[in-house]
């Protein structure tokens, strides 16, 4: 049944991903459309995934890589749907399905078995600290995507390259409100999620803190982000310099999350 | 029954001709009365705007019933026939039905594509309507006009682009800020097209407007016009970062804002985007500008360049356009000619008699022992049945003063008895959609 709804949930999202790039290239709002309501079903099909996983382990389903990346994309799809349905900006889809897509893929690289919990995650904080995290780098990794669609139309602008990608795309004001948004949803719910990570420590290992290397890296990007934040908020940092912050906080975020936990040993290498 | 139109446009007559046949479109009642009270003239629609004044009817007599439109346009409005005739297009048949179909999709407007055409004739539709003078044929026509300009717009990106520079300077700015209606204009100096574009910015609702000039008297007059704030031209630093779309055309002999001012003005405004539209030759502003943070220039050529591509996709919309039109023509034409008398007798006599044969097959076949000649006796008596049945519907058809009323009696028949193509049918379900 799990490996039923996750492969469904790749099939559609494979899918999407085709006609959001075919509506890239074609004057066809139709396509957008398709797109959407395409994307819903994956949403809800990979929900089912998420809530069957859930109730199989019996405990929030974020515990591994195959997990949490699996999350991690439902999260994406999740706020993507949102903002559609805030701004109906089908292009957008574009931009943030290929990258839901994969993040899916390299989730269903590793292993999918359900393994007996770790001593340390069996408590109350797994769900709110892993939940959190998540649904910040979701925020930040759609920052991400409307802060690349910003620098193309600026481009765009800056070259007068009017043509139908051009037209397609939103004003840059927009997506310079959607991009802030997002930072401004995701700060808070990393710090969240930093702080109760560092409770959860103290309670599991006995330290709130410990300089390992998961911990040092999320302090990294947290304080990215809100430099970014602080900078947009004083002097006004908005536009190109924003978009490219914020491209370059979501690759940071990416080492801290899949870096760190593949790369650097250490209390957080959760495979 | 025949389609007919009479009447002129923007391409055939001065705005003063046009202004003279024009029609109130509060008092539509009189001249619809009129029209549908002349002699040969059965349903008529009046459709007057800025840009055209046509008259479409249906007639059984297509040369008379256009001469009657010509002399009904001249003598309502008290202007000669002679002088109007030289400005008058007539069509029938094929080329009417092809000129609505092109006038609803704005394939004959001025600026081609634009939409308001299609509203105005719904609502000179919606007069002949409500004061009974259109009937089945110019009802079924027109909504057909309808439905063609709906799948015109739909199918064809005929109306997606922007086709002036001070319309495309609008759009620009929209693909910058979004909204702009928390946005500030300023306008340097004071040349025609720079005026043009600030009115098109007016139009669409930003905040506010500056004006600075070179004789500050010049920016006073030129912002009492636009309902703005006049600015000193020495002062023009300190109001730069104020404003968020800046329009100039000074006569000027060299650039007035130079990039190493931008990024103090920028600066001043916390990098908020700043649109630039340079229209005066030799240019006001360093094009380096454009190289700096957040701020983006075009020229006049830029923007000609824009309205010239529009324009060449525009085009190519417009053929596609035509191309749908010519399809339906012919799905309408299928139509109306389903609406001609004879067609439709000899077609409902053989659905008879058909059925009659069919059935006295049947029975004679399970007849064992008939007397001889009974077979041609039963042939006789089936068919003058037949004929005595179909006597008087058939009389009722071949009258002719009965105008759109036969008509409908003939879309009646056809419906009722099935006499239509299958093809026919599916052009009619879509009418009704």
């Amino acid at each position: 049944m799990n490996a039923l709804l996750f492969n469904s949930t790749l099939v559609i999202y494979a899918v999407v991903t085709a006609v959001y790039l075919i509506y890239l290239l074609k004057p066809k709002e139709s396509l957008g459309k398709t797109g959407l309501w395409l994307t819903l079903a994956g949403f809800l099909v990979h929900c089912g995934f998420t809530l069957n996983r859930f109730l199989e382990a019996g405990h929030t389903p974020i515990t591994n890589l195959h997990e949490s990346l699996s999350f991690f994309s439902l999260s994406v799809v999740g706020i993507f749907l949102l903002l559609e349905r805030r701004y109906k900006i089908s292009i957008l889809g574009s931009f943030m399905m290929p990258l839901a897509l994969l993040i899916m893929a390299i989730s269903a690289s590793f292993s999918t078995v359900i393994p007996p919990l770790n001593p340390a995650l069996k408590s109350k904080w797994l769900a709110v600290h892993t939940i959190m995290a998540f649904l910040g780098y979701a925020a930040f990794a759609i920052s991400f995507g409307v802060s690349i669609m910003y620098l193309i139309q600026s481009h765009f602008l800056k070259t007068r390259k009017l043509g139908a990608m051009f037209q397609k795309l939103p004003s840059l004001d927009i997506l310079d409100d959607i991009s802030y948004r997002c930072l401004t949803f995701g700060f808070p719910l990393l710090t969240f999620a930093i702080i109760s990570g560092a409770i959860w420590a103290e309670t599991a290992w006995g330290t709130y803190w410990s300089w390992d290397p998961k911990e040092t890296w999320s302090l990294i990007t947290w304080f990215i982000y809100a430099a970014l934040l602080h900078g947009r908020l004083t002097t006004g940092w908005r536009g190109r310099k924003a978009a490219m912050l914020s491209i370059f906080g979501f690759v940071i975020m990416l080492f801290t999350f899949l870096g760190v936990n593949l790369l650097l040993p250490g209390l957080h290498s959760y495979k | 029954m025949n389609i007919i139109v009479v009447g002129l446009s923007h391409k055939t007559a001065a705005v003063e001709i046009r202004e003279k046949v024009a029609f109130s479109p509060t008092q539509m009642e009189k001249p619809l009365n009129a029209l549908v009270a002349l002699p040969d003239i059965t349903e008529a629609v009046i459709v007057s705007t800025c840009n055209r004044v046509e008259i479409y009817a249906t007639t059984r007599d297509v040369a008379g019933g256009m001469a009657r439109l010509k002399r009904f346009l001249a003598d309502y409005h008290n202007f000669p026939l002679e002088t109007l005739e030289k400005h008058l297009y007539s069509y029938h048949g094929e080329e009417a039905t092809r000129h609505v179909f092109r006038v609803a999709s704005s394939l004959d407007s001025m600026v081609v594509g634009e939409p308001q055409i299609l509203g105005q004739i719904k609502t000179s539709y919606g007069y002949a309507a409500e004061f009974k003078s259109s009937g089945i044929i110019l009802n079924r026509f027109l909504h057909k006009a309808f439905s063609v300009a709906k799948r015109v717009r739909t199918e064809t990106k005929i109306a997606s682009s922007a086709v002036s520079v001070a319309f495309a300077a609008v759009e620009l700015a929209k693909k910058i800020f979004g909204e702009l209606s928390d946005k500030t204009v300023l306008l340097i100096g004071a040349g025609e097209m720079c005026e043009l574009a600030a009115k098109h910015f007016i139009n669409v609702g930003v905040r506010g407007v500056m004006v600075t000039n070179r004789t500050y008297e010049r920016a006073e007059k030129l912002a009492e016009e636009f309902d703005a704030k006049p600015v000193h031209f020495e002062a023009l630093m300190d109001h730069l970062p104020k404003a968020d779309i800046i329009l100039s055309s000074t006569g000027a002999p060299h650039f007035i804002i130079h990039e190493k001012d931008m990024e103090e003005v920028l600066r001043r405004r916390k990098l908020k985007p700043m649109f630039f539209i340079d229209i005066a030759v030799p240019r006001d502003i360093d094009p380096k500008v454009n190289d700096v943070e957040n701020c983006y220039l075009y020229t006049v050529d830029d923007l000609n360049g824009v309205v010239a591509t529009n324009l060449e996709q525009r085009k190519v919309e417009a053929a596609k356009a035509e191309a749908i039109v010519e399809q339906e023509i012919g799905q309408f034409f299928k139509w109306l000619s389903s609406l001609d008398v004879t067609p439709t007798i000899v077609a409902l006599r053989s659905h008879f008699d058909e059925i009659r044969k069919a059935e006295l097959a049947k029975t004679l076949s399970n007849w064992k022992d008939l007397p001889p000649g009974a077979d041609k006796k039963m042939d006789a008596l089936t068919n003058a049945i037949m004929n005595k049945l179909l006597h008087h519907p058939t009389s009722l058809l071949k009258r002719t003063d009965q105008g759109s009323r036969n008509d409908l009696y003939v879309d009646a028949l056809r419906h009722l008895f099935d006499l239509e193509t299958p093809e026919q049918q599916e052009s009619m379900m879509e009418l009704e959609d």
